[in-house]
């Protein structure tokens, strides 16, 4: 029998216990907020009283058994999965999760270069070896795709011992691969098929959207509900299909998350879900309206690009996600990350993020088309007052990785601290990213070249903030002595 | 009967005047717009419980937002209202034979309905045949509009904390900049500096405002029912200073019948007091 939606067990179960008016002799000690006035006149005294901790009445998240385990079951039923965790460390943790339950040291796993950082640094705990699948890549926007068929299936044939491939499901971007024919390519090569989708919460619920992965029979799935599923930052929910044995990636799962796990962030993706599942539909198709009336006003703009299905080539760019307002900015001269940088500090506009080509805005329901129209604005008036010549813009942003050492290896190994341009040639001991995206322009293992050099210092150079490195400056890199 | 409307000024303070009936209240697309009747004031215009116009006193704010621009160029043809739904500055304009064109963009049809409905003194202008009101947002006329197509933008707005929000940012200014010819001059609802929460959208505006025109001023105007009492305008331009480019003699020789606006108070309405001074010179 379908359970009732439009219940929240846990929140429930909360909202008793505060009508109860328990007397707290247990942690947090702020008590309700009584210990902390301060934080509690920032945050709010419901917010202060919601932050409880795990008893019998309200379950334990490291082991659940009662409320918690039934908000589960609602979860995993609205995603039309077989079982479903609630995550309170990120999606980071739910993609760590995943990858830690099928892969032990040593194994292979196939994945696109594109992925986010969680992924390879879960290969950098176990000792899992990436297996990259080059995602195809649009020159003219500089982004990378999906992955093709085709290049998963040369993977997979080249690496016949590989346990999993991990696929983005959309990537950053709004950009899918063919999810359904890769699914099916690695279970006929008895592998598991893993899913990120940070970005793909929506995909359960709006009409007309990319298949999600629970649709197409993949075995799990890292879903960012705080994304587009209107939860707390940090929560999120790991998806099981019905090949994945649920007690053991429990027990994955509490190798690293906290054993105080938040009610705030649980009960929030309590409630998330119940919403998702009564109104998502309503809610997805007024934030594909918007995205779809701003691509096309700020096409109408001229110099910007915000790109869209037309880019649908059944291949590496297999379907799109129309939520996604992406705007391509290198014909108005300017980088993604300076008219990111001029939406905020001129026109108060924070956008999720800007790389050297582009810009995303992140659009959902809680927009108003009073914002829509503040950000088309900004951006016409942008391109009126600092649009330059476009030459000498970089223009293209992939670099295909030489792996040399397993992430973990090179990340734990003796390492010597190297002047950035004189790194040519070197291995790697660290991560090098923009952040957002978060996606890795070196890894851990991977060979340094004069070209990844060079697109270090531009991205530098443009503003772009790295991370991932010791150096803070991001001037000297952890290269790997040999 | 003892009915009164209350607004709250600041978290502390509250202006309430008493009501005789509640003529109309409706909840549009974008706000709940009220129309009281008052003793003292008339009939009341209220969005989203914020007053806009009262009939005792709309002649003060839609004089001054209209005659000072018009006393400053006597050739302005082609104007743009940007909100000011319920007709008052539009009306004031209509006063003005050398006027050949205004386009008024207001957001919400409902407003337009409603004053012409129940407050006819102010709203009667619109059928003039030199107006065309367009139903849009704001924001996107201005950004959609050509290059120097007007000789005169009046932002008659809401209070930036609503419907009204996107008309105090750069991003608008900028498209008004840009709409205006080099003899072009921009007026603005300039909110007041007495409460601070007013004083920030103030502020905020005037450095915005300042970025773009070479002449950016503030004068000022003395409004019973508006938070204060005290209420600024904001005038910038590309080329004229209002001051100095006073045309007094042929604005008198038009006959205008006005209740608060004159020429001499025309140069004396930009002699702003210490404490807005202050504030000003604190923006960028």
């Amino acid at each position: 029998m379908p359970l009732n939606q439009n219940y929240a067990p846990l929140y429930e179960a909360m909202r008793n216990f505060r009508i109860n008016r328990v007397v707290p002799f247990d942690v947090p000690g702020h008590k309700g907020g009584r210990g902390n006035q301060e934080l509690t006149d920032f945050l709010g005294i419901n917010c202060m009283k919601a932050d409880v901790n795990s008893m019998k009445p309200l379950d334990n998240l490291c082991h659940p058994v009662s409320v918690i385990k039934e908000a589960q079951a609602l979860a995993a039923e609205a995603f039309g999965a077989k079982n479903s965790f609630f995550i309170v460390n990120g999606t980071t943790g739910s993609v760590q999760a995943m990858i830690m339950s099928v892969c032990k040291e040593n194994d292979k796993l196939i994945m696109p270069r594109n992925v986010h950082r969680s992924a390879i640094n879960a290969l950098v705990v176990n000792g899992a070896v990436p297996v990259y699948v080059n995602p195809g890549v649009n020159k003219e926007l500089g982004i990378p795709l999906g992955m093709s068929v085709a290049d998963v299936e040369k993977a997979i044939k080249e690496n016949p011992d590989a346990k999993a491939v991990l696929i983005n499901n959309p990537t950053y971007y709004g950009v899918c691969s063919d999810l359904k024919a890769i699914v099916e390519l690695a279970h006929k090569h008895n592998m598991m098929a893993l899913v990120d989708e940070a970005h793909g919460t929506h995909f359960y619920f709006g009409e007309n959207m990319p298949a999600s992965a629970m649709s197409v029979g993949a075995d799990m799935a890292a879903v960012s509900m705080h994304k587009s599923g209107g939860s707390l930052t940090q929560s999120s929910i790991l998806l099981l299909g019905d090949s994945v044995n649920a007690d053991y990636v429990r027990q994955v799962i509490n190798l690293t998350q906290t054993t105080s796990g938040s009610y705030l962030l649980m009960s929030s993706l309590d409630i998330a879900r119940k919403n998702l599942a009564m109104n998502g539909r309503q809610i997805f198709s007024k934030a594909v309206e918007y995205a779809q009336y701003a691509r096309n006003e700020i096409n109408k703009i001229g110099g910007y690009y915000a790109f869209g299905s037309e880019l649908k080539d059944n291949d590496a760019f297999f379907d799109f996600d129309k939520t996604k307002l992406s705007v391509n900015t290198i014909n108005i001269g300017l980088a993604g990350i300076e008219v990111y940088d001029l939406l905020r500090d001129e026109y108060n506009i924070q956008i999720e993020f800007g790389d050297i080509g582009n810009i995303l805005a992140y659009i959902s329901a809680g927009d108003r088309s009073l914002e829509i129209e503040r950000l088309i604005s900004a951006l016409s008036e942008i391109k009126r007052r600092y649009s330059k010549d476009r030459s000498g813009m970089f223009d293209h942003e992939y670099i295909n990785p030489q792996v040399v050492l397993s992430p973990k290896k090179a990340f734990f190994s003796d390492k010597t601290t190297t002047a950035l341009d004189k790194c040519s040639d070197m291995i790697c001991g660290e991560f090098v990213m923009c952040y957002p995206p978060g996606i890795p322009i070196l890894a851990p293992g991977e060979r340094i070249t004069r070209e990844i050099i060079d697109y270090i210092n531009y991205a530098k150079d443009k503003g772009c903030f790295l991370t991932g490195t010791q150096d803070m400056s991001v001037t000297s890199l952890q290269t790997v002595n040999i | 009967m003892d009915l009164w409307y209350t607004e709250r000024h600041t978290d502390d303070v509250k202006f309430s005047i008493r009501v005789d009936r509640q003529l109309a209240s409706y909840t549009s697309e974008f706000q709940r717009i009220d129309i009281f009747e008052s003793k003292e004031f008339g009939r009341i215009l209220t969005l989203d419980g914020y007053l806009m116009v009262t009939q005792k006193d709309e002649y003060i704010y839609h004089e001054m937002i209209t005659h000072v621009p018009m006393a400053t160029n006597p050739d302005i043809k082609n104007v743009l209202v940007v909100g000011g739904g319920d007709g008052g500055t539009v009306r004031e304009l209509c006063r003005y034979k050398s006027i050949e064109n205004i386009d008024m963009v207001e957001i919400d049809e409902m407003v337009v309905k409603l004053c012409k409905e129940y407050i006819p003194s102010i709203s009667c202008a619109l059928d003039d045949e030199r107006v065309h009101i367009y139903y849009e947002d704001g924001m996107r006329f201005v950004r959609t509009t050509e290059d120097s197509k007007y000789d005169l933008i009046i932002v008659d707005s809401t209070d930036p904390f609503g419907v009204g929000e996107g008309l105090f940012t750069k991003e608008f200014y900028g498209n008004c900049y840009r709409s205006l010819n080099d003899n072009g001059i921009l007026v603005n609802q300039h909110e007041s500096t007495f409460y601070d929460s007013y004083a920030n959208s103030m502020k905020r505006a005037h450095s915005r405002i300042k970025e773009f025109f070479s002449t950016a001023l503030v004068y000022q105007a003395h409004i019973p029912t508006y938070p204060s009492g005290h209420w600024l305008f904001g005038f910038a331009s590309k080329k004229y200073d209002p001051r100095t480019d006073l045309h007094a003699d042929w604005w008198n020789s038009l006959g205008l019948k006005t209740r608060y606006y004159n020429t001499v108070l025309h140069t004396g309405c930009f002699a702003i007091p210490n404490n807005v001074r202050d504030v000003l010179r604190e923006t960028k």
